[in-house]
């Protein structure tokens, strides 16, 4: 016999349902606590969203950056509200100093005028005068506007092709199951950037969009086999059913999570800064799909009920059996 | 299913080869696109330095040559979106109509009284006449100044809108004109836009229309989007006019026919100017930077004919009075007439550094814009930034790559080598494709190909996972029929799962913008790749693996 890496044994047997209060109940506070902290603490957006200008700088100094001096050469500018942050990253040199400059949209120009962005650097030469801008982004508040429908859009759209193919090729109550995960996907997310203000810019678009089509992957693998095993066992109940297929499809589930977070946490350790938050939020979004397609996805069919052959609906099927309650 | 027919086999094969030999290039791709400049520049019919000659043949030509177009964010360059403000044109096309509809009015001056314009909105020509009853009469004859429009879209329809309020004739563009003049106002600021970057002389930029009125501008391997704003956000319309004298209060009353504008390099002085030129920058065949008679930098320019003509009968009436040379609204110099210039040509002065010279004269034989251009959107790269984006982006590439080899034949064995192989492949397979197409690849685009490599097993394992149940489920199970039930039953979730991931690539695709459609590209193409290499190359091999060791039972 061969050696084999096995994550998951040959034969698992999970009660999937048996912590369902707790599993679910975790899911919904989740998505609760998403939305109020999105309410409540609200998102860092980028300029993407709301126009403005970053600057990115680079100083080769050994000595720590001083973000106060930097503030304070640029102040006499006027320029509003200004965000300065250093850049860390395990590829820079030693003496690779980065900072980024948020400056805010200024009244009455769409992208930053050459004589603001001169007279930036002008005063950061100040600080260090072998400090160099290399790169700048600059977004109208006309763009931006536009940018945030776009977004908006293209989320919604995604949701509503996916909803209608699974309802083509199942039946409509795994497409309710399917899209009530990935809203529970795509909350889940927005909510841990809300919570650590992270920068949420058009890249996080990009990236929500494939949770939404890693989520649904996964979704849809456990539902064929659920297709599957209803045809095959016509008298099982609905739960057991469930239960059968998510085990059945359980080391399929880790296998392709674990190549693509081993795939993604190379790319968020050694992508460089540029793309952390948006590999950032691609990375959190597998462990949330997986574990919506697992937890989420299934509980909202069962709680729906499916139709089988027209039968009675057995009353194990419901959802919260009363002796779930007791054991839990 | 173990047994895949001949034909296919070879199919299979010669799909694989040629996605190896069209990614091949982008592996030296240094080299190969110094090659693919010097033929760019042969073709053109330049003349070859040796170091252009040794690019050529530093790649041989019966290979080829297409590699991916490395987006700005990796190259470094500078990328702007402008909005044509196509309203400005209106104005100058509605002012132009004055002289013709007070000559038509004025013909009929008995019945209708005096004729007089008033001010209004931009766009908008306001005539107020005498006789307000006669205000029918009066629309009438501009009416029979009213042409159809000249487009394939508006026909049928008239190019003026003429209304009336009281005594007055409102006299506007109508809405089919205006849509197009629009589009003739962005296809002259593309190809304006497209000779200055060209003169300028940066590497294959790319400027395409984007909307109604947008135009995208990239320029790879410019070191500041400011510089190019610069070149291509000056208008550059230029007149010579008559002065009639200067002011120091820039909100003096002027006549209708007159206009105030500032001086460039004085502060606080004011010329009072005929509003109609004399000659403008569209007569000129020629400039190009020069000196003055004390050594400072100037551009010297000639005129075509017509406007030699004019321009000479107009010194020679003129001499001794100042003329204004205007640029985009300001006076950038106003020399005295000191003699009749005959002959067309000149030079204009105005305090310029070498630079500024050259920009201008480059302007002027590139010609000025029919509308100027307000800038949404702006971003630079440094190469250096680029460069280390690449770095991390092939660093992270080549070490999630072997990882998921790692963990793939730790778990699969030689099904994993298999699968690790075909993974190769369909890497090579993503740009083959990106080369062919001629897509961009972007640091998003890395991402999505780094994605791919995780996902892209995915189809593999739910082959695998199926094999060994079979071979679970079957005691003493043929290992073929495992295989074959394997390949079978997981090819309902491939597609399922694969269909709904290729959506949400479509609408990223589709909606997308910049960052976004990058890695949507190479998403998509990833999603194609890794389901025929995962449905068509592992099997290939597994069946010829399965047909030289024929195993006895199988280990997966």
């Amino acid at each position: 016999m061969a050696f084999r890496l096995k994550l998951v044994p040959e034969k698992t047997n999970f009660d999937f349902f048996k912590h369902q209060v707790a599993t679910f109940g975790f899911s919904v506070f989740m998505v609760l606590a998403s939305i109020v902290l999105v309410l409540v603490m609200g998102l860092n957006l980028g300029i993407d969203f709301r126009g403005g200008t970053t600057i990115r700088t680079e100083a080769d100094q050994t000595e720590p950056v001083d973000i106060g001096a930097y503030r304070s050469a640029i102040a006499p500018l006027d320029l509003g509200d200004v965000l300065i942050t250093q850049v860390y990253d395990p590829n820079f040199r030693a003496d690779q100093k980065v900072v980024t400059i948020r400056i805010q949209a200024q009244d009455g120009q769409e992208a930053i005028s050459p004589d603001t962005q001169a007279k930036v650097l002008e005063s950061l030469k100040s600080v260090n005068k072998d400090i160099k801008i290399v790169a700048t982004e600059s977004i109208g508040p006309k763009v931006s506007g536009e940018l945030i429908w776009t977004a908006i859009w293209s989320v919604l759209a995604a949701v509503a092709a996916i909803l209608v193919y699974i309802w083509l090729r199942f039946e409509w109550q795994f497409s309710v199951g399917a899209v009530a995960a990935l809203i529970h996907d795509v909350t889940v997310t927005v909510g841990i950037f809300a919570l650590f203000q992270i920068k949420f810019d058009l890249s996080i678009i990009a990236a929500l969009l494939t949770i939404l089509g890693y989520s649904i992957n996964d979704t849809v693998v456990v539902f064929d086999r659920l297709r599957e095993n209803l045809v095959k066992y016509k008298k099982m109940p609905l739960r057991d059913v469930m239960n059968l297929s998510v085990n059945e499809t359980l080391s399929r589930t880790v296998m392709t999570s674990g190549t693509t977070l081993l795939a993604l946490i190379s790319l968020l350790v050694l992508g460089g800064d540029v793309i952390r938050n948006f590999v950032f939020a691609m990375t959190w979004g597998v462990i949330v799909g997986t574990y919506s397609s697992v937890y989420v996805a299934k509980n909202i069919v069962l709680f729906i009920g499916l139709d089988r052959n027209k039968e009675k609906k057995d009353p194990s099927e419901k959802f919260f059996d009363k002796t779930d309650v007791a054991t839990d | 299913m173990l047994h895949i027919s001949l034909w296919k086999r070879v199919l299979i094969l010669i799909i694989v080869l040629i996605g190896v030999v069209f990614a091949a290039p982008n592996i030296f791709y240094n080299r190969v696109e110094g090659h693919n400049d010097a033929v760019a520049a042969a073709a053109k019919g330049e003349s070859l330095t040796p170091e252009q000659q040794a690019a050529q043949a530093g790649w041989p030509d019966w290979l080829p040559s297409d590699i991916v177009n490395l987006g700005l964010d990796l190259r470094g360059g500078a990328q702007l979106l402008a909005e044509v403000n196509v309203g400005e044109v209106y104005k100058a096309r509605v002012d132009a109509l004055w002289p013709e509809f007070r000559k038509a009015l004025a013909a009929e001056r008995g019945t209708l009284g005096s004729i007089r314009r008033l001010n209004a909105d931009p766009g908008v020509l306001r005539i107020q006449i005498g006789n307000a009853d006669q205000i029918a009469e009066a629309q009438k004859i501009a009416e029979t100044l009213n042409n159809p429009v000249s487009s394939l879209t508006g026909v049928g329809q008239k190019t003026l809108a003429i209304t009336t309020e009281g005594n007055q004739l409102i006299i506007q563009l109508s809405d089919a004109e205006k849509a197009a003049t629009d589009d003739r106002t962005m296809q002259q600021s593309l190809e304006i836009v497209r000779r200055r970057i060209d003169a300028a002389g940066t590497r294959e930029p790319t400027i395409v229309r984007e909307g109604a009125d947008r135009i995208l501008i990239q320029v790879p391997g410019a070191s500041s989007a400011q510089e190019i704003k610069q070149l291509i956000g000056t208008t550059a319309k230029l007149t010579f006019n008559s002065v009639i004298g200067t002011s120091s209060n820039p909100n003096e009353a002027v006549g209708s026919d007159q206009e105030i504008l500032p001086s460039a390099d004085q502060k606080g002085l004011y010329y009072i100017l005929d509003s109609l030129p004399v000659v403008t920058g569209e007569d000129l065949t020629d400039a190009r930077p020069d000196t003055d008679q004390n050594g400072y930098p100037a551009v010297a320019f000639r005129f075509n004919a017509s406007a030699a003509r004019t321009f000479g009968d107009y010194t020679q009436n003129n001499i001794g009075k100042p003329f204004a040379i205007v640029l985009d609204n300001k006076v950038i110099s106003a020399p005295t007439i000191q003699s009749h210039i005959a002959g067309g040509s000149g030079i204009i002065t105005g305090r310029f550094t070498v630079k500024e010279a050259t920009d201008l004269a480059l302007l002027l034989r590139a010609g000025a814009l029919p509308a100027s251009m307000t800038f949404l959107e702006e971003r630079t790269i440094g190469p250096e930034l680029g460069a280390d984006s690449i770095a991390a982006g092939k660093m992270a590439a080549a070490v999630g790559a072997v990882l998921v080899v790692v963990f793939m034949i730790a778990s699969y064995g030689t099904f994993g080598v298999f699968a690790s192989l075909a993974l190769a492949i369909n890497i090579a397979l993503i740009f083959a494709i990106l080369s062919v197409i001629g897509g961009t690849l972007t640091l998003p685009g890395i991402a999505g190909i780094v994605l791919t490599m995780g996902t892209a097993v995915d189809a593999n394992v739910l082959v695998f996972e199926r094999i060994r149940e079979e071979l679970r489920n079957q005691q003493k199970a043929k290992a073929a029929r495992a295989i074959e039930l394997g390949y079978e039953r997981a090819m309902s979730a491939i597609v399922d799962a694969n269909v709904t991931t290729f959506l949400t690539a479509v609408i990223l695709f589709v909606l997308g913008a910049g960052p976004v459609r990058g890695f949507a590209v190479t998403f998509l193409i990833g999603i194609i790749t890794s389901v025929f290499t995962a449905i068509w190359v592992t099997r290939l091999f597994v069946s010829i693996w399965f047909a030289r060791r024929r195993p006895r039972e199988l280990v997966l």
